[in-house]
């Protein structure tokens, strides 16, 4: 246990460091590992108990736009247009949610729901183009480097927030990982007739769930937007991104409290590495191997990487401990 | 009654056709084998793009380079559950969508590498007929023509063949059947071929009216997902009735506001009636 600390520590004495040395393109990637590492750990905390959404595109996009749209048209700081845009989108969760629970919408049923809601919102943006620039997206107005816009031309801002954000996600998680209610999410995963029959008000556990999967969501998507300072609708909703937040969990792995992030990290670096290798001429190269690699992922190693990477110490730990012959 | 909204009537109805036949294949496959193609679309981009390399570039007449889209995207459907579906057929179904999901990555993307994202457009015009003051598609109505022709074949073929019947009975009881001295995993194989061929006829109908490029699925593959989904996953009777529906909101809608709000709305109606009648529109 002491050592897991120790090796803690050691990691965020470096994740300190590297802002101040390595070069600008990687702080960029790095930034991207973790923002979107936040957002694959918000959608495994559903997705860990088997309530896949295809839909969380919906609330990222709800949770870019709102704040940007709101600071555009009203110049209202995004201290309050970011909250804004993640009640809306606990809003929407709510009213997804609640009836989908309660008249028990799963499975199949349940992720084709969610991604007629990612296509909802990304249509809407799409077709309410003369707020949003429709499909060719939009920017935030700029002001330089200013708090009251949430607004860093330096990296390294942008860096400390990103960071801060994604060590709260994993608080998060280790909350619902140690709380009650996963006790009762699982057992509602397992069977949902029985976990009611046992006392478990699943709607209740189920809803809570992912009102709070939805808000972490919107609010990634939200620093996003103010990070990258452009917002497209392809980028940021609808179904593309919705399967790319659910792979990426996958790959990485979704039951482990590392795993989206690892995804995240791993994808990213996929991505670029072929772009790099390939060049521009090439488009499409990356996605291609990535579309097999995901294949083989859920066919051969469900559990991701990191749950690879844990059944190996696990069984390396057994033939340690085991009795010499 | 206002002229242009008759002919968008009209042209929903035609449209509604084509979805009806995009739907029934995803209804099979979901109705037997219990899966959801999440790549479904894809495959029918993979018929399109089949369509368009042997009647342009290699310059074969439509119908056969139609009959060859038909057969090639009926093998692509084989390959799926061979490759994709039939490792992970224990699995928790979820797994098997979202496999499949992977598979729409990679078939957007490789269609991308091949082809760019350029708009390929096959450069047949079909005339516009006229009937009563009403304009309407040849392309379209031919389309809902043929749509019909499929759909009443396969209903014949699950009706009155053994490989029909089987397929229907397996879609029943699917314990039972292997039993019964039914070969499941052939059934499985022909049921994803027809889906298949499925997917490829309504390639050949898309091709002619529309351009095809590697994210064409992305515009049909939720709505597609909705129909089934609304009518009962593996209803077809359902399918069909919510193909029409969804069409005519489409169609009213984009009448009076803008093609994307009409899919808004469509959408929107989708996941309200999930709510109200979870199991589908026809569902007791």
């Amino acid at each position: 246990m002491n050592m897991q600390k120790i090796f803690a520590a050691i990691g965020i004495g470096i994740l300190v460091i590297v802002p101040f040395v390595v070069p600008v393109y990687f702080l960029h990637l790095i930034i991207q590992i973790f923002l979107w590492g936040f957002i694959y750990t918000a959608w495994s905390l559903m997705g860990r108990f088997g309530f896949v959404s295809l839909g969380h595109g919906a609330f990222m996009g709800i949770g870019t736009y709102v704040p940007a749209l709101l600071w555009n048209y009203y110049g209202m700081t995004p201290w309050i247009g970011i909250p804004i845009g993640v009640l809306l989108s606990i809003c929407l969760a709510v009213i997804i949610g609640y009836p989908c629970f309660r008249l028990k919408v799963v499975g199949h049923y349940f992720a084709l729901v969610t991604l007629a809601l990612g296509q909802v919102v990304l249509l809407f943006i799409v077709a309410e183009r003369d707020i949003t620039g429709g499909s060719l997206g939009m920017t935030q107005k700029l002001t330089g480097h200013s708090w009251y816009a949430l607004q860093f031309p330096e990296k390294t801002y942008f860096y400390a927030i990103v960071l801060a954000v994604w060590l709260i996600g994993l608080v998060i998680w280790r909350w619902v990982d140690h709380g009650i209610g996963r006790d009762a999410l699982e057992a509602i995963s397992e069977d949902e007739e029985a976990a009611a029959a046992m006392g478990i008000d699943v709607l209740r556990e189920k809803l809570r769930i992912t009102v709070i999967s939805a808000a972490l969501t919107a609010f990634g998507g939200a620093l996003f937007g103010q990070y990258l300072m452009y917002l497209n609708p392809e980028t940021v909703s609808g179904i593309t991104v919705s399967l790319q937040i659910v792979f990426a969990a996958i790959a990485g792995g979704m039951y482990s409290m590392l795993g989206p992030t690892v995804g995240s990290l791993f994808t990213l670096a996929l991505t670029e590495s072929l772009r790099v290798w390939f060049g521009v001429n090439f488009i499409g190269a990356a996605n291609t191997i990535y579309g097999i690699l995901l294949i083989l992922f859920i066919i051969f190693m469900p559990r991701g990487i990191v749950g690879l990477m844990e059944l190996f110490r696990h069984h390396h730990a057994r033939e340690e401990t085991a009795p010499a012959k | 009654m206002d002229l242009y909204l008759l002919e968008a009537m009209v042209n929903g109805l035609l449209l509604g056709g084509v979805l009806a036949l995009l739907a029934l294949g995803l209804n099979l496959v979901f109705g037997v084998i219990d899966v959801v193609w999440i790549a479904y679309a894809e495959l029918v981009m993979c018929g399109m793009y089949t369509v368009y390399w042997l009647h342009v570039y290699y310059g074969w007449p439509i119908e056969f380079a139609c009959i060859t889209a038909v057969a090639i995207v009926a093998i692509l459907g084989f390959l799926v559950h061979l490759l994709i579906i039939e490792p992970i057929l224990g699995a928790a179904p979820i797994n098997q969508l979202l496999a499949t999901g992977g598979l729409l990555f990679f078939l957007q993307s490789f269609a991308t590498l091949l082809f760019g994202t350029d708009f390929r457009n096959i450069g047949i015009r079909l005339p516009v007929i006229e009937i009563a003051n009403l304009y309407i598609s040849y392309a379209r109505l031919m389309a809902f023509g043929v749509a019909l022709a499929g759909a009443i074949a396969l209903y014949l073929f699950l009706k009155n063949t053994y490989l029909g019947t089987a397929i229907r009975a397996i879609s029943q009881d699917r314990e039972i059947m292997g039993l019964m001295g039914v070969n499941e995993r052939r059934i499985y194989l022909v049921t994803s071929a027809i889906g298949g061929a499925l997917a490829g006829l309504s390639a050949c109908l898309l091709a002619l009216q529309y351009d095809v490029h590697p994210f064409i699925g992305n515009t049909f593959g939720p709505i597609t997902f909705m129909i089934c989904v609304l009518g009962g996953l593996g209803n077809m009777i359902g399918g069909f009735v919510a193909a029409f529906i969804m069409s005519q909101i489409i169609a009213i809608g984009g009448y009076y506001t803008s093609t994307e709000f009409a899919y808004v709305l469509a959408f929107t109606f989708f996941i309200v009636l999930m709510l109200v009648r979870p199991r589908g529109i026809l569902s007791a």
